[in-house]
């Protein structure tokens, strides 16, 4: 169960600083350019934190720190779909599908 | 003449904005289910979907959460998760920078990744659009996707504990992740920044706070512009 307190300190903390984000450059910075060094980062971020987040669930998404074939199968089909077609929705199909497929066949 | 193509440019954003009603819907309805299913009620569900309105960070944090991280490491990460919009928001100052500050502060609050892909697109297409049809198009552009937004967080909210308890939805939201990165994966330096970001945050696990999961993206982002830099350098 997720505390209260944690749960608004988030949900303001979040919303403030999302709106910063979004604020920064046309509010602040006018449209003066940002250095190339922190442009080349910022493109890196979706791709490194997205995967950084999902591994740890995938690997260990059986009991006690196994790895649930179920969810791995699901997880690589997603990947794999999603890089050849380039479609979100073509992604969440294959990897929903998959994870149903094997639940059902492997209980 | 200014009213007319005012707002002949809201209705062109109404538009064209209109498709990604099917990327924001599902979206939004998975994290009404999932915060449901977190123990999050009506109120909370709202409040999040209305005050963040940023589905990657908002799907972040509540993992987090429950993960029982410390607040600061799930306020960071899913900040980290929202980055881009900073850029985003940079890369359409040089557009609507003159705008009443008024204005700016609803673009800002608005700014997603579809408002920003279309309007952008737009903008550089249709160099002669004035300031104010600039605006005009971005607010048509959003307003179909930011009712969907709130109203399939309501609907996924509703849902949510009514779903039978057997589907397996502890995995909808690694599912939902890759399938929005895997199509970013284009080129070498993005897929060395997702691959060290992997490895780095399967060793890192054990670090405590979830402090793996920044450990993972910083490397992650280090690595794809080192990587962005040498292939420049190779081809230079």
């Amino acid at each position: 169960m997720i505390d209260q307190g944690t749960l608004w300190t988030v949900i303001i903390g979040l919303g403030v600083g999302s709106f910063l984000l979004r604020f920064a450059f046309l509010g602040f910075v006018g449209d003066r350019p940002l250095p190339d060094w922190m442009l080349r980062h910022l493109r890196y971020t979706a791709v490194s934190i997205l995967p950084a987040l999902c591994a740890p669930l995938v690997v260990y998404s059986g009991q006690d720190e196994a790895t649930e074939p179920s969810r791995l199968a699901a997880a690589v089909v997603t990947l794999v779909a999603g890089a050849l077609s380039r479609n979100v929705f073509v992604a969440i199909g294959c990897g929903a599908a998959t994870l149903f497929a094997a639940v059902y066949l492997l209980g | 003449m200014t009213t007319t193509t005012t707002k002949s440019a809201y209705l062109a954003g109404l538009r064209d904005g209109a498709p990604f009603v099917f990327v924001a819907g599902p979206f939004a309805v998975l994290f009404g289910v999932l915060a449901t299913e977190a123990g999050l009620n009506l109120f909370e569900v709202m409040t999040f979907s209305l005050v963040v309105i940023a589905g990657a960070a908002q799907f972040t944090a509540l993992q987090l959460m429950q993960d029982n991280a410390p607040t600061v490491i799930v306020l960071i990460s899913a900040l980290a998760v929202n980055l881009r919009v900073a850029m985003y928001s940079a890369a359409l100052t040089p557009y609507l920078g003159a705008a009443p500050l008024w204005q700016r502060v609803f673009v800002a609050y608005l700014l997603v990744d579809q408002s920003y892909a279309l309007s952008h697109a737009r903008f550089e297409a249709v160099p002669q659009m004035s300031v104010p049809q600039r605006v005009a198009y971005y607010f048509g552009s959003c307003t179909l996707v930011m009712i969907f937004w709130f109203g399939c967080s309501f609907a996924g909210a509703a849902l949510g504990t009514a779903l039978p308890a057997e589907l397996p939805l502890d995995f909808a939201l690694p599912i939902a992740f890759l399938s929005m990165v895997a199509p970013m994966l284009r080129t070498l330096p993005h897929l060395a920044a997702a691959l060290t970001a992997i490895i780095l945050s399967l060793l890192a696990v054990e670090v405590p706070h979830s402090l793996g999961l920044l450990i993972g993206g910083i490397g992650g982002m280090i690595v794809g512009a080192q990587t962005e830099l040498w292939l420049k350098g190779r081809h230079a």
